[in-house]
């Protein structure tokens, strides 16, 4: 599965939280630098499959992470044909 | 050897701490929360569970309000210096360590009003002193949820809703109970928790935090360290939200993740059967000690009002000569003098000389505990 999406968080602690919480949830997700196009918050984004982007906002307001944004990395890099 | 001193800080560290800090440095060795690499993230993950395993102790509703420090000196700084204010009026006890009065005395130097209400010699509080001490507004009710001198428990439970009722938020010193005695946030009404992680829980010095509950803006504590936090880099001005806000430059990664495996280790044995554990031995030292003739035990003789620390002095001898005695001669090791909280000595007569302190731990076993005896015995009568 392509992980295509990526969430931004504040601060690192938010984003090593979420990624615990969707590894519980058996949602495949990786830590990944920040994307320098989308923001330079903090130093790591949570990339995830977008197909699954209802789930995981889900997820993330079920277990009270905040986030700075969550986006389509093939939208983000233009990439869409 | 007899090691007596957890009030100090405990001794040995459980295995699982000091494999956790060398696992640590040697898998996950990079700067947590700075770069996006595997070895930056290992350590945050590293020090990510350590919140999870704090918050979960002190049922603290978010891991991203457990701000790491130092110790609890450093904590209880964090929360005095931060969110009192010229002006403002806090109210303390007289069994406090230095790591409240000094900060206190400063403020109050700085026009901050401050209301002690005084203890009784056996270190407890009248709860109508309490009341009448509140009748007033205040900004802040700082207290020590035991006392390191006599083991006094305070009532934080009763005295929270006093405290809420005055506009008061309440700060608790945690430094003797964090992993001794069950703490939790929301039913006893805490709103900062100050722990040391050196103690109680294990881990190895350097460790502490402040925890904050979910009632509190945490824009109304200014930060006593600004800096870089991996976060909002673009921005000269420090960030709002937690645990950045309060925890600037690089963190004690190595410690917390010992204080991280110290605390699960607490879980796991579980704070009431390690409290069961201690007050059973401290049972047994208060009695015994109370029978030697000079010897005056302080604290309360209620076991459910006290932790395993225990005060005692012997008439006609100095307390530096017998911990002296105690460790040459009998490898027990104390701690004597004053323990650094004047006002605690003062409430119970002892100062300036101090006393005796002997403290348990969850590793201090009943011969342990008689060796010690018959060395006090020895060493007060010979």
């Amino acid at each position: 599965m392509s992980l295509d999406g990526v969430v931004l968080f504040h601060t690192s602690s938010a984003a090593l939280r979420a990624e615990k919480i969707c590894q519980r949830a058996q949602i495949a997700v990786k830590l990944v630098p920040t994307p320098r196009e989308l923001s330079s918050d903090c130093g790591i984004a949570l990339s995830f499959a977008w197909s699954q982007l209802e789930e995981m906002k889900t997820l993330l307001a079920a277990g009270r992470v905040d986030t700075a944004g969550i986006h389509s990395l093939i939208r983000a890099r233009g990439a869409v044909t | 050897m007899i090691y007596l001193d957890h009030a100090a800080t405990s001794w040995p560290k459980p295995p699982q701490v000091i494999r956790a800090m060398a696992d640590y440095l040697d898998a996950a060795g990079g700067n947590p929360g700075r770069s996006g690499h595997r070895l930056s993230i290992a350590a945050g993950r590293i020090v990510y569970q350590a919140r999870e395993t704090i918050a979960e102790l002190f049922n603290a509703p978010d891991p991203l309000r457990v701000i790491f420090t130092l110790n609890a000196t450093h904590a209880l700084n964090l929360a005095l210096q931060g969110f009192v204010q010229p002006g403002d009026r806090v109210v303390t006890t007289s069994m406090e360590h230095n790591a409240v009065m000094r900060p206190l005395r400063a403020l109050e130097a700085q026009g901050v009003q401050v209301t002690v209400i005084p203890g009784a010699p056996d270190g407890s509080l009248d709860l109508q002193d309490v009341a009448n001490a509140l009748q007033e507004p205040a900004k802040l009710v700082v207290l020590t949820h035991a006392s390191n001198v006599t083991g006094t428990i305070l009532p934080v439970g009763v005295i929270t809703p006093l405290a809420h009722r005055a506009g008061a938020l309440v700060l608790v010193d945690a430094a003797q109970t964090a992993g001794v005695l069950p703490i939790d946030m929301v039913e006893m009404g805490i709103d900062l928790l100050a722990f040391t992680g050196h103690k109680g829980l294990f881990g190895p010095p350097g460790t502490g935090g402040l925890v904050i509950s979910d009632r509190i803006d945490p824009a109304l504590i200014e930060p006593l360290v600004r800096g870089g936090t991996g976060s909002r880099s673009e921005f000269e001005e420090q960030p709002e939200f937690l645990p950045d806000r309060f925890e600037s430059g690089t963190p004690n990664g190595v410690g917390i993740a010992g204080l991280g495996a110290g605390a699960r280790c607490v879980l796991e044995r579980g704070v009431e059967e390690i409290r069961a554990h201690e007050i059973e031995l401290t049972r047994v030292l208060v009695e015994v000690l109370s029978g030697i003739p000079g010897l005056v035990v302080y604290g309360p003789r209620k076991m459910s009002h006290r932790t395993a620390t225990i005060s005692f002095t012997a008439k006609g001898r100095r307390v530096s000569d017998i911990g002296l005695r105690l460790d040459e001669d009998f490898r027990v090791l104390c701690r004597v003098g004053l323990h650094c909280a004047p006002a605690a000595h003062r409430t119970i007569g002892t100062f300036p000389e101090g006393t005796v302190r002997f403290a348990a731990g969850m590793v201090t076993t009943t011969e342990d505990i008689y060796a010690a005896l018959t060395a006090v015995e020895q060493v007060v009568t010979s």
